[in-house]
């Protein structure tokens, strides 16, 4: 306990620091400690310590003690939140209300809403088809990645070059490029893509690069005994990793998985650059028209509200996938 | 009688540093060889040879009079006839007991579901498991996970089964359910390699036992004569150490 929340809400200087017999740190979280409504907690207890050691009770002292530090804490703990919170609700009152007219206009927000759902529809479809396409495309970068053997040896520079071209490049230069680059360059097939369908094509790649070093790390990380086990039983390399190492590093590979999506997912408001009319697009022409942020800020609370449900969801699988494999019964 | 497994002067180095030189070893069938020696001396390297999980650097490997080692060797079909049980069990853990069994069957030689279960089903009987099938390998002890390994390889119906210190990794009062299967494997004739620290199991089962140390077959014969009356001195002087050591895990044996 370093910081000293005395300017946060410290409303009653505390008596205890005064006593002699206390050690420094109990001091500190002591004064501390003064702060509503776990300070008086913590004050109680620290009292009722100092009586049980005059009797005697030593026992019964460290248990108060102990008591009276964890009220202690825990006031620190509420009284940083307590700060923060003010300094955000200061924020926002500040200059008359300014702040919450520009970012929280109720009026714009709810007039934008249709439009912005419409755009939002169109985020919804792209990351949904390329997270679709982006797992068996990572997987299979990552499989070429992991052959064993020198006649493989071209395959899997072709991987590497990939890549690293397409993990390095932004996404916007990507997103850029294809959707006004192959249109005009007029390659077949490709020139015939719909906008849609070539903004799909950027993102796929750019997060396939990303995703595929995913799997890669999560089926390196599974330890060289199993594909071993799986080898000496006869079944072939492809087989190993499609049986054996695979389905051990899908399950490790989880949290970092859900990362890139949520990267591909706020990345879809970069099609707003080549013209796709998406949420974002929608909600900076709502808010040249009314000169005001409110409709970019509700886009944002938008893709925030899409992630929690999934974040949860893979936290729900995990959980269970541990309890399945490893407590639970068959 | 032509020779299950026939090692010709095998050689295998990691690096610089040499693992094996100039092994050579036949095994007929229904033989079980026990190969001894110290740790480090070459024994599971030698194993994982045959099997074809690691490639030997000199000498030639012979399965049933056809030659497995050497570039361009279809290891995938050595690995088929040629079974290896783990001194850590290397179950697949996100896998039942059942499917680790039938995985290779289905796989590998394309056997029906139905047909590779029934087949997992009656080796799990077998070696007592009959009601962990649908069990996930973290739930069974050592020794458990120890028969279910040696079922696995069995349901490939092996023509050699290698052992790599298997019963290593054990708890001493679950060492004895493992060697009692292995007793089994031994009664029906199966051929076996193993490579083990149990001297007392060695003299047992074997029909010929070696002695390696650094990498090289010092002393082989029959266990009277390798573990009884050794004429090597290396092999006297590892016998003495490990005698030293033996009776704390001695009491399975007499109990069998």
């Amino acid at each position: 306990m370093s910081g000293d929340p005395r300017p946060a809400v410290l409303d009653e200087p505390s008596q205890a620091t005064a006593r002699p017999a206390v050690r420094g740190r109990d001091r500190a979280l002591l004064l501390c400690a003064a702060l509503p409504p776990f300070g008086w907690l913590a004050i109680y207890r620290y009292a009722g310590a100092r009586r049980s050691a005059q009797r005697g009770d030593a026992y019964t002292a460290r248990v108060h003690l102990n008591r009276a530090r964890e009220w202690g804490w825990y006031a620190v703990a509420t009284a940083v939140v307590v700060l923060v919170a003010g300094l955000t609700v200061a924020a926002l009152l500040s200059q008359d209300h300014a702040v919450v007219s520009t970012f929280f206009n109720g009026q714009v927000l709810r007039a934008s809403l249709p439009d912005v759902l419409t755009g939002f529809w169109l985020n919804v479809r792209l990351f949904l088809l390329a997270e679709v396409l982006v797992l068996p495309w990572a997987f299979i970068v990552a499989a070429v990645r992991l052959l064993p053997g020198r006649a493989a040896g071209p395959v899997r520079a072709l991987a590497i070059c990939y890549v690293d071209l397409f993990r390095g490049l932004p996404a916007v230069i990507v997103i850029y490029l294809i959707a006004f680059g192959l249109p005009i360059a007029g390659l077949p097939v490709l020139a015939g893509l719909s906008g849609f369908e070539l903004c799909t094509l950027a993102l796929v790649l750019v997060y396939g690069a990303y995703v595929s070093e995913v799997f890669r790390a999560g089926m390196a990380s599974v330890h060289w005994s199993q594909p071993a086990a799986a080898r000496s039983l006869g079944l072939s390399h492809l087989q190993s990793v499609r049986y054996v190492v695979a389905p051990q590093a899908i399950r490790r590979i989880i949290p970092p998985l859900l990362n890139d999506f949520i990267g591909l997912q706020k990345d879809t408001s970069l099609v707003s650059f080549v013209g796709l009319l998406d949420a974002f697009n929608q909600s900076r022409i709502i808010a040249s028209n009314s000169f005001n942020l409110s409709a970019v800020t509700g886009v944002g609370v938008v893709f925030v509200l899409i992630t929690i449900p999934m974040a949860r969801l893979v936290d729900y699988l995990t959980a269970r996938d541990v309890r399945r494999t490893q407590a639970g019964a068959a | 009688m032509t020779a299950v497994v026939e090692l010709r002067a095998v050689g295998k180095a990691f690096g610089q540093a040499p693992v094996l030189h100039g092994i050579d070893l036949s095994v007929t069938e229904h033989q079980i060889v026990s190969l001894i020696g110290p740790s480090g001396c070459g024994k599971s390297t030698l194993l994982k040879c045959i099997n074809g999980l690691e490639p030997v650097d000199a000498g030639e490997i012979w399965l049933d009079g056809e030659r497995v080692s050497g570039p361009g060797a279809d290891l995938n079909h050595l690995r088929r006839r040629v079974g290896i049980v783990f001194q850590n069990f290397n179950l697949f853990p996100h896998m039942t007991v059942l499917d680790n069994i039938t995985l290779a069957p289905r796989k590998v030689l394309k056997q029906r579901r139905e047909l590779a279960e029934r087949e997992a089903r009656r080796l799990l009987d077998r070696i007592g498991l009959a009601e962990k099938a649908s069990a996930y390998p973290d739930r069974l002890s050592g020794g458990q996970q120890q028969r279910v390994a040696i079922a696995r390889a069995l349901a490939m119906k092996p023509r050699l089964l290698l052992l790599d210190e298997v019963t290593s990794a054990l708890d001493p009062q679950l060492v004895g359910e493992v060697l009692g299967i292995i007793r089994e494997l031994a009664a029906e004739g199966m051929t076996m390699i193993l490579a083990t620290h149990e001297m007392r199991f060695a003299r047992e089962v074997s029909n010929v036992v070696c002695f390696l140390h650094q990498g090289s077959i010092c002393e082989s014969g029959p266990p009277e004569q390798v573990l009884g009356n050794p004429r090597n001195e290396l092999t006297r002087a590892f016998l003495r150490r490990e005698r030293a050591v033996e009776p704390a895990a001695a009491g399975w044996i007499a109990g069998g």
